[in-house]
């Protein structure tokens, strides 16, 4: 990829028809074949279909009738669904499931006219931390590929970190967009629950599932955010408020061009500063504080003191929707069947066992013990409160800052294998990103320093309901001023 | 207690029925505090479970099921320790109304391509193991 391979600087050459969309096709398309094979980040790529976008991109373009994201090629994780090409939610049980529509982010980035190349690997069923519960095997991180890419959208942010593509969506549960962006080196925005329908995106936990964009910089992720949101009646839980244009709005250059961030005020939980933080994470994010303060920023002390109680209260919540939301797959309608049973129930239980992968039926079984009679308030309940009393400590830090930053992960990426046999270690990966999920808040992990050993670390905001433009702003702000998100992994071009 | 009434409706396990007395099902008032935690997931749990949720687990696999189940739950265990007296149960991130549509038709006819994808169709209905004979 040239110099400049962001969608800003994609579009910029596609106006001045230096490149046309199915020569950028072609280029993704010939780059993932090269590096697929090692990283494992697409499950499916489809040559033809994307060259026809591409061709139909570049006609557009001549007739003067293009998208504002016409001809960018683009990946979307295989949790979301794509008419006429298999949806496969990185599970057996729906390796051959071939979508019947497109989920509502699909067609927002199909209308823009983004090139579709194909589709991500996850983790099944968007469970998991590091990618490793893939049927379609783990994807390898492009920095170490000895290393995991983090999850549940490892294929997306590795395929955005190695150039393979410049943008592409993912879905953040409890994490899944910010601390694979993290352990990539992109950026990764989790919206407003309500901000991106969730139409056409494969059900894990309903109140906590949220699509979001990937992509190496600010910039590009409110270009792809223009695309996403918007008001959906299909989905119930979706917002009907007035669309903003995220990417025009960071066009507005800043007062004081020397503290573009002047009168920001950056909220740091204590919470977020502690024990459990390795070293090296930390003096990465303590010289982007830095950063943001010579930019203008002041930082101020907030506490959450609720917000150590996340994870317990994720996986009492998400694990009580998926055993609801996945009851869906029982062999009869689409996905997979088993070939031998003796009845109805037998044929309902061989199929889910086979069917699902170890992580996926252990958060089943949770779900349905949780919300089993008797356990329902002491669980189900019980984590509903602590789930207001979280985010009741997230509205008064909001109420004396703008935005919240700590670190997005605790640690960078670690060696594949080495939390899959203790569950409750990978889940405690996810210590500082469960609770934007569980509030509803937006937030963005974005790259902000390398570890001696190269590994990429991310810096991670929150900011108040609909806060998207603040946070892009942020960033942006933040990325004029320094150039970790324009490092690149060893052998991407 | 209304509208928080359990979802399941399933015979209660003897153990379970202490849980249910800590939980506030026997009377306690809602939202008062636990009185101990719960129980600890036993293999006999894992067995109903996996019934209730329709996977298969094989009698080899029970044990290295309810070992990892037994971990996760000692980390959502903690929650028993919350006092979360008064405190309203949140659904919704925004506090939002479900909104109502029009009672109009919006779908057309795609049976047949929903059906396309089917493990077992035939004359428009899908094929499942006989259930009465």
């Amino acid at each position: 990829m040239a110099a400049d391979g962001t969608i800003a600087g994609l579009l910029r050459r596609l106006d001045a028809r230096e490149v046309s969309a199915v020569e950028l096709t072609r280029a993704a398309l010939d780059r993932i074949a090269k590096a697929n094979g090692t990283l494992n980040a697409f499950i499916s790529v489809d040559e033809t279909a994307a060259l026809a976008q591409a061709r139909a991109a570049d006609d557009a373009r001549a007739k003067g009738e293009a998208g504002p994201l016409a001809g960018i090629p683009i990946a979307h994780k295989d949790v979301l669904m794509t008419a006429g090409l298999p949806t496969t939610c990185g599970s057996r049980m729906l390796a051959n499931f071939v979508a019947p529509y497109d989920a509502h982010v699909v067609a927002g980035l199909k209308r823009a006219g983004a090139v579709l190349v194909g589709k991500t690997n996850m983790d099944e069923f968007a469970m998991g931390s590091s990618n490793e519960t893939s049927f379609f095997g783990p994807v390898r991180n492009p920095w170490d590929p000895g290393r995991v890419p983090g999850g549940s959208s490892g294929g997306s942010a590795a395929a955005v970190a190695a150039r393979l593509v410049a943008g592409a969506t993912g879905t953040d549960t409890g994490g899944s967009i910010r601390q694979p962006a993290a352990l990539t080196g992109i950026c990764g925005l989790k919206p407003t629950y309500g901000l991106c329908s969730r139409y056409g995106l494969v059900a894990y936990a309903s109140s906590l599932d949220t699509p979001g964009p990937f992509a190496r910089t600010a910039l590009d992720c409110a270009l792809m955010l223009d695309a996403m949101a918007g008001h959906d009646p299909r989905d119930s839980t979706s917002i009907d408020r007035p669309k903003e244009s995220y990417h025009r709005a960071l066009a507005t250059p800043p007062a004081d061009p020397a503290q573009p961030l002047a009168g920001l005020r950056v909220g740091l939980p204590e919470q977020y500063f502690g024990d459990g933080i390795d070293g090296e994470v930390a003096a990465a994010v303590a010289a982007a504080l830095e950063t943001l303060r010579r930019l203008g920023a002041t930082t101020v002390p907030v506490s959450l003191p609720a917000v150590r109680l996340s994870i317990p209260v994720y996986y009492v919540i998400a694990p009580a929707e998926a055993s609801s939301n996945l009851s869906r797959f029982d062999g009869v309608r689409y996905g997979h069947r088993a070939a031998a049973y003796d009845d109805l129930r037998d044929m309902y239980r061989r199929t889910r066992a086979e069917g699902f992968g170890a992580e996926v039926k252990r958060r089943i079984l949770i779900g349905t013990y949780v919300l089993s009679h008797g356990y329902y308030d002491a669980y189900y309940l019980k984590a509903q409160q602590v789930r207001r009393l979280i985010a009741d400590d997230f509205r008064r830090a909001l109420a004396t800052c703008d935005v919240i930053a700590g670190p997005t992960t605790p640690t960078p990426a670690f060696p594949l294998g080495d939390k899959t046999d203790d569950p409750v270690q990978m889940y405690l990966n996810d210590i500082f990103t469960v609770a934007a999920n569980l509030t509803g808040l937006p937030a963005m992990s974005m790259p902000c320093g390398f570890t001696r050993d190269g590994l990429p670390v991310g810096l991670q905001l929150h900011a108040a309901h609909f806060g998207e433009a603040r946070l892009l702003e942020v960033a942006h702000r933040y990325q004029q001023a320094t150039d970790w998100h324009q490092r690149v992994p060893p052998g991407a071009e | 207690m209304g509208r928080y009434d359990t979802l399941y409706d399933v015979v209660l396990p003897p153990r379970a029925a202490a849980t249910a007395r800590f939980c506030g099902l026997n009377g306690a008032p809602f939202g008062s505090p636990p009185l101990r935690t719960p129980a600890m997931i036993s293999h006999d749990d894992v067995r109903r479970i996996a019934e209730l949720a329709r996977i298969e687990v094989t009698a080899a696999e029970v044990d290295a099921v309810h070992g990892k189940l037994a971990a996760i739950f000692g980390l959502i265990d903690e929650l028993a320790a919350v006092d979360t007296t008064g405190i309203e149960p949140m659904a919704h991130v925004l506090d939002a109304i479900l909104p109502l549509r029009e009672d109009a038709v919006t779908e057309t006819d795609r049976h047949a391509l929903y059906q396309s994808v089917a493990p077992a169709v035939e004359d428009g209905l899908y094929l499942v193991p006989r259930v009465v004979e």
